[in-house]
């Protein structure tokens, strides 16, 4: 029986919400007291900080791009700090903002057994000092972030590509990447590529 | 016993071996490039990335929720830590509380797993090195625990057994009691393992001595677990992050002395106990309550990233998790695999020493490529 | 006529038959035992408990496609796995598996000969092999294959030392080098020589591990996965024949080292006449039940022991067993003269 009420008003779509442009990076709550060596990182180095900031429990520092060793440097030696242990080197992407990448360092120290993260901001194509020579830990660490983002390491002992295939084309991890993989993107003629592969592959086990 | 690189007499070039991906003793598709000189290995480039399948990028386009059946599939020797680990990382991002019961079976769950990767470890170890038995014996012991999980959660390899504030499921009656069993059936085991390697003369010659590696340079080269304690730095976040109910337990944490391939193979020898003694405390003060804390339905964490680590039999998985507040899905998931930090060690640990000491090595630094490659 | 020819191509024949099932029977044991000693089955399903399994094998390795490569020297490439195997089998023809005994009306020797040199044929004879591993490295046309059986023929040219040197300590204990002397002279001294002469029978029992390639010393058969062995070629039946080959070896040494050192086919505790029941069993028995629990111990080796890598292995032929086995015979020499 064909209906003559009114149909239901179809509900108007959401608009998508905004895309984040960057990461919140919280100060730190009043009654929480800033740890000995970060006090002192301030005054050894103080202009380098741009902002310390608290969550969770964790306290990381986003500190200036051009003196990244230089703080990093201090943060493993400072008998405070004494940060001897380079956890984990990553980075994130924010496409909306100018310098997309966050560099993220995540230290450790064995001896008093604290975290402190180190971030620094820098642009696609912004050379980013390597730390591999204060962590040989890092090498690999910011092979992965250069293959999966396209930071520019300057200064790394080995840069090359470490989990995708050394011709690769394009940093899957960045948001701007589809998850699907490239498609036709890659390549124009997908033989021509695979017998150049299997050129170069022979003529590297002989 | 000390062997000399011979003076050179001719003009010899090196040799450029490959161990391709598929090998019977690389633990999964590694590939490594041995420059040898003669039979000494003067360097070794490591290939990786066979099994890369974008877990992160892949995380970031899921549910919360569904990421820790993702997890299970990274390290899938020890898929209940990488979900413990997960789990407890979100929990402090959205600050939940986990029960107690809760805390203490996870804890159950995390050394079993602990013991079940070692069984593996240890057989794969002793088989490429000869001692084709002791693989068989350890597997004997792993299907024990396979069991267990299987009573728990249903699955054998990838359990999904945790979930964002608590568990999913209680344990089913007479569970803690067949874990009472299996402890009890582990010791004597642990002592037959004992007698076929710990003072074997043909073990010792082939452990002792290789890949040398000591504490402050291990710490630097950013190893961690059982390969970092080997070398006697007494580094575990079970004891200097506690998380879990690790910090109610009475247990010790066993570093080597020397750094080599035995000491490592002590000290995980002794990490079966300290799990055994774990779990039994664990079962024995097992408290009631719920399994689940106060948790939303739809899990959103509010914006924010943080870092947290557990201890997988590995070693230290660290989970680097950014929200972004509104959205059901990560911004960022990143994973701190321990088998990858510990295989960049390889380079160094593999140089100056013979082409057969290289599956020894593998062995010893106990990777899993999934892990590795993600 | 009969004496000269019938009897000795009898057995001949009847050896050689049975020395080939023994060897194809070997794999199977060595499956099986490993199997248990791992608790787990080994072949189940061919056969009643998998006892029909070599036949399978046999089967399958002489249906197998037979791949030569392209620049290999064919005629040493197909003499090579003959020239491995045929000395291990022809070595069988002075040893002795029991005394005389009356078959048929006439007095036969449960041995096909019994050479006065016998001991050293057996030495001369299993030396030949080592040829053949040579050669068969040499005709694969191939790096790898050419350095693996260089490697083992060194390990096996190294261990044959020390292996010699305590054959010499037993001819100086036995006074003749016959096969069939040296269980006399046990059977006199009432004695088996393991007894007498233990550090011999230590010494040549690592030194016969190591001359059949077998656990701990089998690196140049594991190091297939990493740089080929020298049979890496090799497929089908060419490839059966090097595997049959390290199986006779092994019943050889084994043979070999139960006649020297635990008395043959003598029964054991051979002079105390209380045990007197135990000759029931016949000789030939006696042999195959102390052969066969060297081959259980080789297999029991096997399953236990992880193996030494290439340069320790040359340490401990050199450097260990050769002073000792030396020590051994000046030792031996010093007490026959003052006893």
């Amino acid at each position: 029986m064909p209906s003559t009420s009114t149909p239901k008003p179809v509900p108007k779509a959401k608009a998508p919400p905004a895309a984040p442009t960057g990461p919140v990076d919280p100060a730190p709550p009043e009654d929480v007291s800033e740890p000995d060596f970060l006090t002192q990182l301030r005054t050894a180095h103080g202009a380098a900080i741009q902002k310390v900031s608290y969550w969770v429990g964790d306290w990381s520092v986003i500190v200036s791009l051009s003196s990244l060793l230089d703080v990093v440097k201090y943060l493993r030696d400072a008998p405070d700090a004494a940060f001897d242990y380079c956890s984990d080197v990553t980075a994130t992407d924010w496409p909306p903002r100018d310098q997309r990448f966050d560099v993220i360092y995540c230290l450790y120290s064995t001896r008093h057994r604290h975290r402190v993260r180190i971030k620094v901001h820098a642009a696609e194509d912004e050379p980013v000092p390597s730390v591999t020579d204060i962590w040989p830990a890092a090498n690999w660490l910011e092979r992965e972030v250069y293959d999966l983002f396209g930071v520019n390491f300057v200064g790394h002992p080995d840069r090359r590509r470490l989990l995708m295939p050394d011709e690769w084309q394009g940093h899957p991890q960045r948001k701007d990447y589809p998850l699907e993989g490239p498609g036709e993107l890659l390549m124009e003629n997908p033989q021509d590529w695979l017998r150049l592969r299997n050129i170069r592959d022979e003529a590297e086990i002989e | 016993m000390k062997i000399e690189a011979p003076r050179p007499m001719f003009d010899t070039s090196e040799l450029v071996l490959n161990m391709g991906p598929q090998h019977p003793s690389t633990h999964g598709v590694l590939r490594i490039v041995l420059r040898l000189d003669g039979e000494r290995v003067v360097d070794a480039d490591i290939v990786v990335g066979y099994l890369h399948r974008g877990i992160e990028k892949l995380c970031e386009n899921r549910d919360w929720s569904q990421i820790i059946l993702l997890t299970d599939r990274m390290d899938y020797v020890a898929a209940a830590s990488s979900n413990l680990g997960y789990c407890e990382t979100v929990e402090k991002l959205m600050s939940v509380e986990v029960p107690r019961r809760a805390q203490y079976i996870r804890t159950i769950l995390g050394e079993l797993q602990r013991i079940a990767s070692h069984c593996l470890w240890l057989g794969t170890h002793a088989m490429d090195i000869g001692a084709m038995t002791v693989f068989l014996y350890a597997f004997r012991e792993r299907e024990l625990i396979l069991d267990l999980f299987e009573e728990y959660c249903g699955a054998r390899l990838t359990y999904n057994a945790t979930r964002i504030g608590g568990l999913p499921l209680d344990i089913p009656p007479g569970w803690d009691k067949k874990v009472r069993e299996f402890c009890h059936i582990m010791d004597s085991k642990l002592g037959e393992y004992e007698t076929l390697l710990t003072h074997n003369r043909i073990w010792l010659d082939r452990t002792k001595g290789i890949g040398v590696i000591d504490g402050p340079e291990a710490i630097a080269m950013g190893l961690c677990g059982p390969t970092l304690r080997g070398s006697g730095v007494p580094r575990d976040v079970r004891k200097d992050e506690p998380y879990a109910a690790y910090d109610e337990f009475d247990f010790e944490v066993p570093i080597g002395t020397e750094g080599d391939t035995y000491d490592r193979y002590l000290v995980r020898l002794e990490e079966f106990r300290q799990s055994l003694r774990i779990i039994r405390q664990a079962v024995d003060g097992l408290p009631e309550g719920p399994i689940v804390g106060k948790v939303p339905r739809l899990i959103k964490p509010p914006a924010g990233e943080t870092y947290h680590a557990v201890e997988s039999p590995k070693g230290e998985i660290g989970f680097f998790i950014a929200s972004d507040g509104r959205s059901t899905n990560p911004y960022r998931f990143r994973v701190r695999p321990p088998s990858f930090c510990n295989l960049q060690g390889l380079r160094r640990l593999i140089r100056g020493h013979l082409v057969a000491d290289v599956v020894a090595l593998i062995g010893s630094i106990d990777i899993v490529l999934g892990e590795v490659d993600r | 006529m009969v004496d000269t020819l019938v009897v000795p191509l009898l057995k001949i024949i009847i050896l050689l038959n049975a020395v080939l099932v023994a060897v194809t029977y070997m794999v199977l044991l060595e499956r099986k035992v490993i199997a248990w000693v791992q608790s787990r089955l080994g072949p189940m399903r061919v056969g009643p408990y998998g006892a029909l399994q070599p036949i399978a094998d046999a089967i399958k390795l002489m249906t197998k496609e037979d791949i030569t490569p392209t620049r290999a020297d064919r005629w040493v490439f197909t003499a090579s796995p003959i020239i491995v195997m045929v000395p291990a089998l022809i070595v069988f023809a002075v040893i002795p598996f029991g005394p005389e005994v009356e078959l048929f009306g006439r007095s036969v020797p449960l041995y096909i000969t019994d050479v006065n040199v016998g001991l050293l044929y057996i030495v001369s004879i299993a030396s030949l092999g080592v040829y053949g591993i040579i050669l068969a490295g040499w005709a694969s046309n191939s790096k790898y294959p050419l350095l693996s059986s260089l490697r083992a023929s060194a390990q096996l040219i190294s261990y044959e030392v020390a292996v010699t040197m305590t054959l010499v300590s037993m001819v100086l204990m036995a006074g003749t080098l016959s096969m069939v002397g040296i269980v006399e002279s046990q059977r006199e001294a009432g004695l088996w020589f393991a007894f007498v002469q233990p550090v011999a029978f230590v010494i040549f029992f690592i030194g016969g591990l190591a001359e059949t390639n077998r656990a701990p010393f089998d690196l140049p058969e594991a190091e297939q996965e990493l740089t080929g062995g020298f049979h890496t070629e090799y497929s089908g039946m060419r490839f059966a024949l090097f595997f049959l080959a390290e199986y006779a070896n092994m019943i050889v040494i084994s043979c070999v080292a139960v006649t020297l050192f635990m008395g043959g086919w003598l029964r054991p505790f051979p002079s105390v006449e209380a045990l007197g029941f135990l000759d029931l069993v016949p000789s030939w028995i006696w042999f195959l039940f102390k052969t066969f629990v060297f081959l259980y111990v080789f297999l029991w080796i096997r399953a236990t022991l992880p193996r030494y890598r290439y340069d320790q292995l040359m340490h401990i032929g050199w450097k260990v067993l050769i002073p000792i086995a030396i020590g051994n015979v000046v030792v031996t020499g010093i007490a026959k003269v003052l006893l």
